[in-house]
């Protein structure tokens, strides 16, 4: 009698728990609908915010820890709910960018970004979940900010930001919020918000470091005016070839919140001459001040020779990308498909398999005969290296018994080092090493995961 | 002539990737009847502290576009930039912008 009542108790308390859950969905399904606007794949035009004449009892109870700070009041949480943001990429920045903001209080949230969400993003990019795997990444913020804050209004954009629709979407924002991952987008956002005269607050990250600045905002400078010049595209690294720790774009999204925050209540940042940089390694931030707007300025200086908008993929020499080039700097004779090697692996004939990525990508996964020199060490002409190189041609050489060159092939994560690699090994075969054949492996080791070996990982 | 003088360099951003990894190097400038500047500076680097690659961080007697110079904490743009007359103790940092997010 008494077991029974206990169970039955029980899973009365397990339908309540139920019925409240799914009361709670009906009510945020019926919220998403009014703040959550439909994915947008192409620029239209929305209604400007309207100011509010005064906070409800709502407003002041969610928002009262920061009604508190004289510095925000009232005033400033009522001007907050009058701006709108443009995010400009959904990534590592953007997600604790528009987290804040959104959770702020914020009126309208633009949230663009043309990518869909992918598992090796989710360490960092932290509005996305498992669930959203392969969602436009705008769409997944979206909802994800439209949960966390019913009142903010969400517009995602699933399109890239071009020079054909850059104009028409930033006019129609109060900030823009530079969270992109590439130099092109950084020089196209830059120009828009000099040519329709809106603040731009820029951040970026890698590895461990990030940096922090202010542009085109009272007076100050802009991006052009600190870097006239692109830097050649083969100096630029990105985050899916350098790597990052999810918690420094985390950081500098999180200051990059506080400045937007600060512009939009009417306090003002403080940063429109600075540039902040952060070192995750030594846990240090620097403030640098900087030049002030320059005269000479192509797009913000006296005599403007940037009027419209360019195209930045041929300015900057790089696609508006950051998924990695595919370099092509070999004849076809010289390079060979991951099939045609699996073939020579599988005949056992004696070769040189030369691994030319950094260690720390070694330790990840590596076919277990390569041999690993990185190409930085074949660049210095590490002597160490080199000399394992040597004996082990010289060991081959033997092992042949023919006057043959001894083949050698190269590989690295997706095959643009190791064409790098075969152009220094060419000008040390029959000099430095016994003459060797060298070719490389078209695709590396990601298109031997993909096309011989499923279980090989990839990163 | 002037007195040898010491400075503090530092690399950022990935610039020190062509220093061998090392962020921090502290350096002495030998004595030389002219005061040392900027422009004397870079060349300097380029022939005793780069390996490999000097095109990556020097171009023509500048750095390459994308490395930002910063004299004692301020933008070199504000120190007169080539010009600028090395005092001892100087901190000189080389930042490499970053575009990642
Ligand atoms: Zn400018």
């Amino acid at each position: 009698m008494e077991e029974d009542v206990l169970s039955l108790r029980k899973q009365l308390m397990e339908k309540d728990r139920e019925i409240a859950f799914l009361k709670g969905k009906i009510d945020q399904l019926g919220k998403d609908s009014e703040s959550l606007r439909q994915l947008q794949d192409k620029i239209t035009l929305h209604a400007p915010l309207k100011p509010k004449a005064s906070l409800t009892n709502a407003d002041i109870m969610r928002y009262s820890r920061q009604l508190l700070l004289p510095e925000l009041g009232v005033q400033g949480q009522l001007n907050l709910s009058k701006t709108s943001v443009l995010v400009v990429g959904c990534g590592g920045l953007g997600c604790p960018l528009a987290q804040y903001l959104a959770a702020a209080g914020i009126g309208r949230l633009g949230l663009l970004d043309y990518d869909d969400v992918e598992l090796n993003n989710l360490h960092r990019q932290i509005l996305h979940t498992e669930q959203g795997l392969g969602q436009p990444k705008a769409l997944s913020a979206a909802q994800a900010l439209s949960r966390l804050n019913s009142a903010v209004e969400c517009i995602p954009y699933h399109l890239q930001l071009s020079p054909e629709n850059a104009l028409e979407l930033i006019q129609q924002y109060d900030i823009v919020a530079d969270c992109s991952d590439n130099v092109p987008t950084r020089y196209l956002v830059n120009d828009a918000c000099v040519l329709t005269g809106r603040p731009l607050v820029s951040a970026s990250a890698l590895r461990m470091e990030g940096q922090l600045t202010v542009y085109n905002y009272r007076g100050g400078p802009c991006y052009r005016c600190l870097y006239p010049k692109p830097p050649p595209p083969e100096t630029v690294t990105n985050c899916s070839d350098g790597g990052v720790l999810g918690v420094v774009p985390g950081i500098m999204g999180c200051l990059q919140a506080l400045e937007v925050l600060k512009i939009a209540s009417g306090q003002g940042s403080s940063i429109e001459q600075q540039l902040v940089m952060f070192d995750g390694q030594e846990t240090r931030f620097r403030s640098i001040r900087l030049r002030p707007k320059q005269a000479s300025c192509a797009v913000c200086g006296e005599t403007p020779t940037v009027t419209e908008l360019q195209n930045y993929e041929s300015f900057c020499g790089s696609a508006a990308t950051d998924k990695c080039r595919r370099l092509n700097l070999l004849p076809k004779e010289q390079r060979i498909t991951v099939l045609e090697y699996k073939s020579i692996q599988d005949s056992s004939a004696p070769h040189l398999l030369l691994d030319v990525r950094p260690s720390v990508e070694v330790d990840i996964c590596h076919l277990s005969h390569s041999l690993n020199i990185p190409l930085a060490s074949l660049e210095n002409k590490k002597s160490g290296d080199i000399d394992q190189l040597r004996e082990k041609i010289s060991a081959l050489k033997t092992q042949m018994k023919t006057d043959l060159e001894v083949p050698v092939f190269v590989v690295c994560k997706l095959g643009n080092d190791s064409q790098k690699a075969v152009q220094m090994l060419e000008k040390m075969s029959g000099c430095e090493l016994e003459r060797i054949s060298v070719k490389d492996i078209c695709g590396g080791l990601m298109a031997w995961a993909q096309k011989i070996d499923p279980s090989f990982p990839q990163y | 002539m002037a007195a040898p003088i010491a400075l503090h360099l530092e690399f950022g951003g990935g610039a020190e990737l062509l220093f061998d990894g090392v962020k921090n190097h502290h350096v002495t400038l030998p004595s030389q009847s002219e005061p040392w500047d900027m422009r004397q500076l870079l060349a300097w680097i380029r022939g005793n502290m780069l390996k490999e690659r000097p095109e990556l961080f020097v171009q023509g007697e500048s750095v390459r576009p994308g490395i930002l110079v910063l004299i004692n904490d301020a933008d070199w743009e504000l120190m007169g930039e080539l010009e600028y007359q090395l005092q001892d103790q100087d901190n000189i940092i080389f930042i490499s912008t970053l575009h990642g997010g």
